[in-house]
């Protein structure tokens, strides 16, 4: 598990003061040049400064670290991309729950279901299983997930935390609390890591930037109507 | 900013509101030479400071879930953290009541600029079939113009807002003054193949974008984030097309933070003034003028009329027909979306474009309501291509692919294979469906505040499932997968929710006569010569086109018309 952070920050003051010495060139009318936008493109596309070791603001260390590992078995580093570790997920999720006490209540006491159900089943802590065992945790939930899911075509997720919060009994399986946090946990490291400079690299999004002329390349329409119903054009 | 200097000066015109008809209309009349007086019930806005373009999701600590990721819990801002929105669906202090049965949501914007700061900006003309749709089916009722009176003005505020499109002789899609199109991408091409074995014609999209230079405006710069608002102003927003220009003419006072509580009249049943809380010291102002023009949108306008009450009018200004509030519309909405393998593996390239399709469709069916059983149509707005990751965007796909190397790897290849499907359709006015005064709630202003009632008919329902049908079989022509509603989901979001496509237009419709009619062709009040409504107010009908272009085209017809009339002295 990676331990270093790569939080992304905005850029140093100095970069600021540029972004804003060309949004004071706006023209009542709003309006600002062609150049003028490439040049805030370029600003604003150039790389971050990675702030140094992140000190967490809401989790305690042990808290913190099952965090970062759920986030790394989520999304895993693989042959083509980084983890969602080094994507600055447990940073993310920490910084929010430093700020809203709701969310904060969701994963202190997600972590100590996993670790009360990691108890029941191996008498280890989440951290301290084997990996296979933590895998066959989360594979137990997912398949749980998908059995409600499948059972009630109105099973939300959202909706179940609330009788989770209200320390309400779910009858539907003992497992719903950790289906419910697992999704939490999921979407968040999810979000983190592909809004990430390496998950946009991963997914190949190429836009963002300030064209003179948009083009749609050739090949990539003979590509598509080729793999399509329509055959080649 | 210039302050009223209340009580002193008497104003050539006020205008209440600085959304897309009251942006028109100050520009007009402004350029005209006439002394404007435009009250907002907003602040002013900074494009500067207020637009998010070009921001990356990872320029900021939350990413763009908001602090304590409010948006997880659906406290957000209403279209994302990027989205230029000022407003929502509810605003603290201003609350709008909904009668027993009904559901009704109602979008506000205070700011300079309104809802056209983020709107989608589709720009379709409504067509001869569209004004004089009841002589087809009885239904509703005919506009009191035709497409010949309103074209000219289409032409004027195209050339002035700029709009692309191609000339395509469709008769339910008039042609405009359009600038070039951006060329459709290899989703689309795919939607358009599909809609043609099924003769659904796909054509290129309307929108006020513009892709060359004009009025100090610089072309297009393809970063597909009109809804961010932006920066160099190549879209229409009323914001910086029309108000921040005319202010430099020197003959527009805007006052901001202005919420407009009552027109005022004089003994002879004119309108004389405008009574507003200034919102910064809730204090009760006014400000005087030889005409007023209301501008607030629809039902906001609507409420000041009703608000306006005083001897010569009992039930409101201008309301002895009874009807302001009456005949409110919203448009048809569904939505259906898909995956498509010939999609899958394309080589990655930039999508953005011009913001929002390059393609769509406009009605098609005009001659098949016998068999369609559904009257009037809608158009089709479509979706898809390599987009900006986001905070939610992969949530669906997470849920499904589990977690771990397999999802990474199904979230990879199915990126960019989504194509999505909107419908836009016509509603029928009925009378289940309207806005009047709540007398028991007023707002944080000591405004009394609307109390809604809506229902969609048989018709409209109708309609969306001829949507549904009808996306079913393009995703499917064109081999690929619809994610489909379950029956319990169909009950439940099978048609949108009233208001939320946020067309809502109708309150004080225009007509040849004062018995079953608030304003005349002109968009003047039937009972008072020098007032006019110049929003979605006006509309007889709300065909399957979004509103604002012909918000704008009526606002410049009405203002040329209220210029001559003072000119000659009948105002």
């Amino acid at each position: 598990m990676s331990d270093t952070s790569s939080f992304v920050k905005i850029g140093d003051l100095s970069r600021r003061d540029v972004l804003r010495q060309i949004a004071l060139a706006l023209t009542a009318a709003g309006a600002m040049s062609p150049a003028a936008a490439q040049e805030v493109h370029r600003h604003t596309q150039e790389e971050r400064k990675q702030t140094g070791k992140y000190t967490p603001k809401f989790f305690k260390p042990q808290e913190y670290q099952t965090i970062s590992w759920l986030a790394e078995l989520i999304v895993p580093a693989d042959g083509q991309s980084g983890s969602a570790v080094d994507a600055g997920a447990p940073e993310f999720i920490d910084l929010l729950c430093s700020q809203n006490e709701k969310l904060g209540h969701i994963y202190s006491g997600g972590l100590l279901w996993l670790d009360a159900r990691m108890r029941q089943q191996h008498s280890v802590w989440f951290l301290e299983a084997s990996q296979e065992q933590q895998v066959a945790l989360l594979n137990e939930l997912v398949e749980a997930e998908r059995a409600l899911a499948a059972k009630d075509t109105s099973f939300d997720p959202n909706f179940v935390y609330r009788q989770f919060r209200d320390y309400g009994v779910d009858t539907r399986t003992d497992l719903t609390p950790g289906v419910v946090f697992f999704d939490w946990i999921r979407k968040m490291t999810v979000d983190a890591y592909y809004t990430s400079p390496i998950g946009i690299k991963d997914l190949g999004y190429v836009g963002n930037t300030a064209v003179s002329k948009y083009e749609v390349p050739q090949d990539i329409l003979n590509d598509a109507m080729r793999r399509s119903p329509f055959g080649p054009a | 900013m210039t302050q009223a200097n209340q009580g002193s000066q008497i104003y050539d015109v006020i205008v209440v509101g600085a959304g897309a008809g009251g942006g028109t209309t100050t520009h007009v009349l402004a350029s005209m030479g006439m002394k404007v007086a435009l009250l907002e019930a907003g602040p002013e806005l900074d494009p500067a400071k207020e637009f998010k373009e070009h921001k990356w999701p990872h320029d900021y600590d939350h990413r763009g879930a908001e602090e304590g990721g409010a948006s997880y819990f659906g406290e957000g801002k209403p279209f994302g953290f990027f989205s230029t929105t000022s407003g929502g669906w509810e605003l603290p202090g201003e609350p709008y009541t909904v009668g027993q049965g009904s559901e009704f949501r109602w979008f506000r914007s205070r700011i300079v600029g309104g809802r056209t700061n983020h709107y989608g900006r589709m720009s379709f003309r409504f067509s001869q079939l569209d004004f004089k749709a009841y002589d087809r089916d009885g239904l509703g009722g005919n506009w009191p113009i035709s497409y010949d009176d309103i074209a000219p003005y289409y032409d004027k505020a195209e050339k002035f807002i700029g709009v692309v499109g191609t000339v395509e002789g469709i008769p339910s899609a008039p042609d405009g003054v359009f600038h070039e199109s951006p060329p459709p991408r290899a989703h689309e091409i795919l939607i358009r193949e599909s809609g043609k074995k099924l003769g659904i014609p796909f054509i290129a999209n309307r929108r006020a974008v513009i892709t060359h230079a004009i009025n100090g405006r610089p072309a297009c710069h393809y970063c597909g984030q009109c809804g961010r608002g932006c920066l160099t102003g190549s879209n229409y927003a009323s914001s910086q097309v029309e108000i921040f220009p005319a202010l430099k003419t020197g003959n527009v006072t805007l006052i901001t933070m202005a919420m407009a509580r009552e027109v005022l009249t004089d003994g002879n049943g004119k309108a004389a003034g405008v009574v507003y809380i200034d919102k910064n010291t809730r204090t009760e102002k006014r400000v005087r003028g030889r005409a007023v023009v209301v501008a607030a949108s629809a039902c906001e306008s609507a409420r000041l009329l009703l608000n306006s009450k005083s001897k010569v009018f009992p039930n409101g200004l201008a309301n002895g027909s009874g009807l302001v509030g009456r005949y409110l519309m919203d448009t048809v909405g569904f939505g259906l979306s898909g995956t498509v393998p010939a999609l899958e593996g394309l080589r990655r390239y930039n999508t953005d474009g011009a913001g929002g399709a390059h393609l769509y469709a406009p009605w098609w069916d005009w001659d098949g309501h016998d068999r369609l059983g559904f009257p009037r149509g809608y158009h089709i707005e479509i979706g898809g291509g390599f987009g900006m990751p986001g905070v939610g965007s992969y949530h669906g796909a997470a849920r499904r692919y589990g977690f771990g190397k397999e999802m990474k790897q199904r979230i990879r290849e199915e990126y960019g294979t989504s194509v999505g499907f909107a419908g836009r359709g016509e509603m029928i006015p009925n009378h289940l469906s309207y806005c009047e005064i709540d007398p028991d709630v007023v707002d944080q202003w000591g405004i009394p505040v609307l109390k809604f009632h809506f229902q969609w008919s048989d018709y409209e329902w109708k309609q969306a499932r001829h949507m549904e049908q009808t996306f079913t079989d393009i995703i499917e022509g064109m081999g690929g997968k619809v994610r489909g509603l379950a029956n319990a989901e169909r009950e439940r979001n099978g048609i949108s929710i009233p208001g939320t496509i946020i067309h809502e237009v109708g309150t004080a419709r225009m007509g040849t006569s004062p018995r079953d009619s608030v304003l005349n062709s002109y968009c003047q009040a039937h009972e008072v010569k020098n007032l006019f409504v110049s929003d979605g107010a006006s509309f007889v009908s709300n065909p399957d086109k979004n509103p604002t272009l012909t918000i704008n085209a009526l606002a410049w017809r009405a203002s040329e018309y209220l210029a001559e009339e003072m000119k000659k002295g009948n105002v």
